[in-house]
């Protein structure tokens, strides 16, 4: 891997702190568990012998590094300015989610753990988890909503032909959010020989830094990649945000290049006025969900209020802390794109270039209409394709309207 | 000066013997049956009353504790009810603490919060998803209001670690009995007692026992050598299996009297 000399953390302590945001809020039979993890990833590192293990895997069976498309026909939608898509929707597993799981499956190998547990909303990390254990012989038990189970059906048949078990939680809105507090009970009580793989970068410390470390190749190569083809830095880097582990990959190597604008976009629903949204940054408050200080949807009693999106991804009521930072001190934007926004983009990029994106990713891609007008000809904007939407057939069928 | 939780503590260890805690949900079943239940429990020889402030994601729960929630929660319940149920709970004449996980007393205010506490006449807060090292603001305000802090140790709880946790917690210190989450077991695990064993060799301050105590016996036995024995779930399923009506609070007034008997016969 070349040197890369924006990787220094923003970290301000060793508790995983960003600004006032991060920490850790969970029960304290879990802070061994954290702690334990933590000195593996920071062992891990520091460890060649890691790195190049999980570089044979990235390699040899994930796919990377991912290729750079110039978007052409898409971009005359755009003003003019220039797109350019990293294509993680071409990783083994269809997204970027497989990045994260090969660095904590080899996390929980190295801490002689034989179990992994794990959440998922639209199916896609839980499928990345359920692979990765195949891989490496572990046991995997995968949370699931009740509700998210029957939306993606196709998903639970995937994992299971993986060898996974997978949970309907019937608790609570029975989708994310509830798969996620039941994980985190599984952990509790499992924690011995159990490690619990989540899947974005939020969560209690070490979680939003470790998955940030193992996302940003992303952003690490796509760098490379867009200075080797324009010669120049982009003028900005757009990424969908649910709970913000595609973005905080592309984002990160770009931190200390400060005319680079960093802009993600949330799942605005059916417009943050109406409530029914899951724009946490755009439309929360700060508060406590998960173990982690960030923007979250609640009401006045620090309640958790249920998210609405098109996308299963980005349906969660939560972001993680590092976003909520970023977007504090004015380092990154975000901005709320509607379910209308999202598929209309979804829709042009099958028409204009051949690629079926995922729904999450489609936000990402409708941002980069509006930025694209924005910025007008000589624009460069590049965007995390951060995966495909074969899972997403059946619901944009029914929402265009096509028979099936 | 020593809150009525701590007077308590002091009082039952003149008597040799343990206090049982009981725990219930605010706006369980309903607002007013709720004040019903705990008059029961005190009936019956309930010492002390742990309040649950209903959290719409509560890790540290198991099934029966979180449909309780999520049924108050369903009712409308929020922090006038808590602080409600609080006092009437001290009126009845026992110390009473809150129970809450951190996003709630974050968002009403942590100063706010200890101040609603202290002022309702309760003792302490049972934190149970607020590490120590997030808790600068919450230890200067519930300080300021005098009001006792309670942390939650693990049988995962490091040694080195021990004495940073017991030594920050204030009326007593939380034991977990085991790796997991609330509920009625068919036991309780031995870590329980190793647990208190090693939080006593890095505090003086009185321990008490939670998860998984749900009947005389197990009572007996946890009192025999910790300072309190908690007890949440095997009230609340009598309430979901037999309703808050005249048959459920006599069935909570017998149950609180059999564990009363228990924590009196233990050593």
């Amino acid at each position: 891997m070349a040197i890369d000399k924006t990787s220094q953390s923003m970290d301000s302590s060793i508790l995983g702190h960003f600004g006032p945001y991060g920490g850790r809020f969970v029960p304290e039979a879990l802070i061994s568990a954290l702690d334990q993890l933590n000195d593996a990833h920071i062992s891990a590192q520091a460890d060649p012998s890691f790195h190049a293990e999980l570089t044979e895997l990235h390699k040899t069976y994930s796919g990377r590094p991912s290729i750079l498309t110039d978007a052409k026909r898409f971009s005359e939608h755009a003003g003019g300015a220039r797109i350019l898509l990293k294509r993680e929707d071409l990783n083994h597993t269809g997204s970027h989610k497989i990045n994260n799981v090969l660095g904590q499956a080899l996390l929980t190998k190295r801490m002689g753990k034989s179990r992994i547990i794990a959440e998922t909303g639209a199916g896609q990390h839980g499928v990345a988890s359920a692979t990765a254990a195949a891989l490496f012989g572990l046991e995997c038990v995968v949370y699931m909503g009740e509700a998210d189970t029957k939306r993606q059906a196709l998903n639970v048949a995937r994992m299971k032909l993986l060898g996974a078990t997978v949970v309907p939680v019937t608790q609570g809105s029975k989708t994310l959010k509830d798969a996620i507090n039941e994980a985190m009970r599984d952990w509790v009580t499992n924690v011995e020989d159990t490690h619990y793989l989540l899947g974005t970068v939020a969560g209690p410390h070490p979680f939003p830094t470790m998955v940030r470390d193992f996302q940003r190749i992303i952003g690490v190569e796509a760098r490379e990649q867009v200075l080797a083809l324009t010669g120049k830095l982009p003028d900005a880097v757009l990424a969908c945000v649910g709970g913000g582990s595609n973005a905080m990959g592309i984002f990160h190597p770009f931190i200390g290049d400060k005319a680079v604008r960093l802009i993600g976009l949330e799942a605005g629903g059916k417009g943050v006025e109406s409530g029914f949204h899951a724009a946490t940054i755009s439309g929360g408050t700060p508060g406590v969900l998960h173990g982690t200080r960030s923007y979250v949807l609640q009401d006045k009693d620090g309640q958790t209020i249920e998210s609405h999106s098109i996308s299963a991804g980005l349906d969660y009521p939560g972001v993680g802390p590092e976003h909520a930072y970023l977007n504090d001190i004015g380092r990154a934007e975000y901005r709320p794109i509607t379910d209308d926004q999202a598929m209309y983009a979804f829709s042009l990029l099958c028409k204009s270039e051949g690629i079926i994106p995922a729904i999450e990713t489609a936000h990402a891609l409708a941002g980069a209409l509006e930025i694209g007008n924005e910025l007008g000809k000589g624009a460069t904007l590049l965007i995390n394709l951060s995966g495909r939407g074969d899972k997403d057939v059946q619901t944009a069928a029914e929402y265009f309207g096509l028979p099936l | 000066m020593p809150t009525a939780l701590e007077d308590l503590f002091t009082k039952t260890k003149a008597e040799n013997r343990a206090v049982l805690i009981g725990f219930l949900p605010a706006g369980f079943p309903t607002q007013k049956e709720s004040k019903a239940i705990i008059k029961a429990m005190i009936d019956g020889g309930v010492d002390a009353i742990e309040i649950g402030y209903p959290y719409s994601d509560p890790v540290m729960d198991g099934p029966v504790i979180q449909a309780a929630s999520e049924q108050a929660i369903a009712n409308g319940v929020g922090v006038d009810q808590v602080f409600d149920l609080l006092k009437t709970s001290v009126e009845y004449g026992v110390p009473s603490v809150v129970m809450s996980y951190w996003s709630p007393i974050e968002k009403y205010g942590a100063a706010k919060f200890a101040a609603a506490v202290s002022d309702a006449g309760g003792s302490g807060v049972v934190t149970p998803d607020l590490t120590i090292e997030e808790s600068e603001l919450w230890k200067s305000e519930a300080s300021d209001k005098s009001i006792n802090r309670i942390y939650v140790v693990a049988p995962s709880t490091s040694q080195e670690r021990l004495p940073k946790v017991s030594s920050e917690c204030s009326g007593f210190i939380y034991a977990a009995s085991s790796m997991g989450v609330t509920g009625t077991r068919s036991r309780v695990s031995i870590s329980a007692k190793s647990l208190v064993d090693r939080i006593r060799t890095t505090s003086k301050t009185p321990v008490a026992v939670g998860l998984g105590v749900s009947n005389k016996e197990q009572a007996t036995e946890v009192a025999s050598y910790a300072d309190g024995v908690i007890v949440g779930s095997a009230f609340i399923k009598i309430i979901q299996e037999h309703g808050a009506g005249r048959s459920g609070l006599k069935k909570i007034k017998q149950l609180a009297a059999e564990l009363s008997e228990g924590v009196r016969s233990a050593r």
